[in-house]
């Protein structure tokens, strides 16, 4: 059995925390209702506490480390030292993508640019917006990820002062991709970032959207991130999620998705770096029609810890969810698979799909699949399917007998395993971006040459 | 080209070849018969150097060179080609990378560059259309959904890229329907060369109708019992192999069909 994190560390963690939003709540400002929801989140994240391995929803994942350090959020108007060069190789080669950068969580206009957008799209600050609008953003921002029992989503809340605001409006189709790119760095402390994300697709809109999250080892970074997306009815939705963090950083994100009818969503999430790095992934079909693609692909080396909880609701009746994520875990890394559906009574015809795939790479990589139903209603057509293995040795033989050597055979038969994933992003140049970041995690790789 | 001398391997603790001798020069055509369970698939892997097959005895030389001894990868480059029984199914590759793979492998290994794109293509749409295979065929995941009789298609169109100087087919047949049959002798017959040899392994004497072979040994119990000529194959059909069995005097634990 691996250790359970200790009260003790959590209450001190906690309390510095708690600390922390007492001595700055001034200066995070931001309009008075949300002032008010701060306070209200910080006073939950103290009732609630981090998360111990007796949590039902934690019960793999460790987060001593991180509850040890004294992460600090970075002083604002001190140089980062982020320069437009640093953030190339988490760029898409040719794409042409409207780019807003934020280091540390806040905003970099410097480093950001947006192309020509169609007319009423918005693509902002959330801290410009909650200065100029700050009544747009009562209505929807904080109301669809709920923090009332997410220690993570509360200390986001409390603390956020800035994120990236998508704001695509009724019948507009957004052909170029947005991409948001969050990079963590620090200096000498360990920093902790908390940007928070508004995606709003007006009915009938279109739109593809990438977050990115970029660092550098040897910095020592938090970055505790919320993504809200509210899709409206026959909005169509592609969003990409590709963290690269260094392995000296701790991840968590949660994203939470609300659909309205007949709305399309696909939600891919790539997790290649981190220390630690857990994605949550809530998503919630409020009215018929809707269809959902839920995608992941986690590949870890090294001690790395990758743990992806994902729960998709179907309160309304005649959706799709269609949920596949796929582990590829050398080294002494460990992943968590951890997927929830829930049919509720009315949900009738819902088609509801999960599976969920572990390629263990070594002796000592360790992964853990729950993958998980529950259905209220009858009239439904559910499945799910778990399955952890190593590479099938009759394939290695039989690339080998035709002349490939054996390290080659086992790369090829790895970058293949992961191909299902790669091959459902839809813009050629994120899939030709994420083919070759996958290949470079091989031993060697760079010898399998031309994208597969 | 190939010298096997006594050869004894163990599967799973299990003797299975039990002294095979087998000699193959440059431009013939073996092909070793036998019942089920008689050892040949075994024969057929441990030459292409499938690990979990146990050699606890004799030598099998390729040219010259200690072909036990080298990895499966190694086998391939030097010449050694096997035709699976049971193509593996591999998704996410497709059939063209993995072709260009290989052949670039073998290259490299010959201090040859690597094989120009187009002349890759060239040579891959040569190929295919002797085994009839359609131009989506390459871009399909390797083996992936295939039919048995595109699977064995297709491990005939491999061996018709790689050009190998030994060819063993291990039930290169079954599986297949007349037609398919058909198509895959041709195949085969097409590389039929002065310089080139053939083991072909199979249970039933169909395929040999179209492959004539210039040596059929039968196998029985890990050992070679009877060699002739095509003839001999032809009168294994006619009769089965149990004038064989009766004929040839059997250690008393080699009780098995």
């Amino acid at each position: 059995m691996r250790p359970v994190t200790t009260v003790a560390v959590s209450v001190d963690a906690k309390q510095t925390y708690v600390a922390e939003f007492a001595s700055s709540e001034k200066e995070l400002g931001g309009p008075k209702w949300l002032r008010a929801v701060r306070k209200k989140a910080i006073e939950r994240f103290e009732a609630l506490g981090f998360p111990t391995q007796k949590h039902e929803h934690w019960k793999y994942t460790n987060l001593a480390t991180l509850l040890r350090l004294p992460f600090k959020p970075a002083i604002l108007g001190r140089p980062d030292g982020v320069v437009s060069e640093n953030l190339e190789p988490f760029k898409f080669g040719v794409l042409k993508t409207s780019q807003l950068v934020f280091v540390n969580g806040r905003y970099a206009p410097r480093l950001s640019y947006l192309r020509s957008l169609p007319e009423g799209v918005r693509v902002a600050s959330l801290a410009e917006m909650l200065r100029s609008e700050p009544e747009t953003l009562q209505k929807h921002l904080t109301q669809y990820a709920r923090f009332e029992d997410d220690p993570f989503v509360a200390l986001n809340t409390a603390f956020f002062s800035d994120g990236a605001y998508v704001e695509v409006p009724k019948g507009t189709v957004v052909g170029e991709p947005i991409h948001l790119l969050f990079a963590s760095t620090s200096r000498e402390l360990p920093i902790v970032a908390h940007p928070r994300n508004l995606i709003l697709m007006g009915a009938g809109s279109q739109a593809t959207v990438i977050e990115t999250y970029a660092g550098w080892a040897p910095d020592v970074t938090f970055t505790n991130a919320v993504t809200e997306v509210a899709a409206g009815p026959a909005s169509v939705l592609d969003h990409y999620k590709i963290q690269r963090e260094a392995e000296t950083a701790f991840h968590i994100a949660t994203m939470t998705v609300h659909q309205d009818r007949d709305s399309s969503v696909s939600a891919h999430s790539v997790s290649l770096g981190g220390s630690l790095a857990r994605n949550y992934v809530h998503t919630l079909f409020r009215a018929p029609g809707g269809s959902l693609t839920l995608n992941g692909l986690y590949m870890t080396g090294g001690t790395q810890q990758a743990d992806n909880y994902t729960r998709i609701d179907h309160v309304a009746p005649a959706c799709t969810s269609i949920e596949l994520y796929r582990g590829i875990l050398g080294g002494k890394s460990r992943g968590v698979f951890n997927g929830n559906i829930y049919v509720r009574k009315d949900a009738q015809k819902t088609v509801a799909r999960q599976t969920n795939k572990n390629l263990l790479l070594s002796s000592e990589a360790f992964v853990d699949s729950t993958p998980g139903l529950e259905i209220l209603a009858d009239d439904v057509k559910c499945n799910h399917s778990s399955t952890i293995g190593q590479l099938d040795e009759n394939a290695v033989f039989y690339l080998r007998s035709r002349g490939i050597d054996e390290e080659a055979a086992r790369n090829i038969l790895t970058y293949a395993f992961a191909v299902d994933v790669i091959n459902q992003v839809k813009v050629a140049p994120v899939r030709i971006k994420l083919d070759q970041l996958v290949v470079s995690r091989l031993p060697r790789g760079a010898g399998l040459g031309e994208t597969l | 080209m190939l010298e096997i001398k006594d050869l004894h391997v163990k599967v799973a603790g299990k003797e299975i070849l039990k002294g095979i001798d087998l000699s193959i020069n440059d431009g013939e055509v073996h092909a070793v018969m036998g019942p089920n369970g008689s050892g040949k698939t075994t024969l057929a892997q441990v030459l292409a150097g499938r690990v979990t097959y146990e050699v606890t005895g004799g030598t099998a030389r390729f040219e010259g060179k200690d072909l036990l001894a080298m990895k499966p990868e190694d086998r391939a480059r030097e010449g050694v080609f096997m035709a699976f029984q049971y193509p593996v199914e591999i998704p996410g590759v497709s059939n063209a990378y993995f072709l260009k793979a290989a052949v670039n492998a073998i290259r490299k290994y010959h201090g040859r560059e690597e094989i120009d794109a187009m002349d890759f293509v060239t040579l891959v749409q040569d190929k295919a259309k002797l085994l009839g295979l359609d131009e989506t065929f390459m871009k399909r995941g390797l083996n992936e959904g295939f039919s048995g009789g595109e699977k064995k298609k297709n491990e005939v169109f491999q061996m018709a890229v790689l050009e190998p100087k030994l060819c063993v087919l291990d039930e290169t047949d079954s599986g297949l329907d007349i037609d398919a049959l058909r198509v895959v002798a041709n195949g085969i017959n097409a590389m039929r060369s002065p310089k080139r040899a053939m083991l072909v392994v199979t249970h039933y004497q169909r395929l040999l109708d179209y492959v004539v072979p210039d040596f059929v040994h039968v196998l029985v119990d890990g050992k070679i019992v009877k060699s002739g000529d095509a003839d001999l194959a032809r009168n294994l059909e006619k009769h089965g192999y149990g004038w064989i069995l009766e004929e040839t005097p059997r250690p008393p634990q080699a009780a098995r069909a």
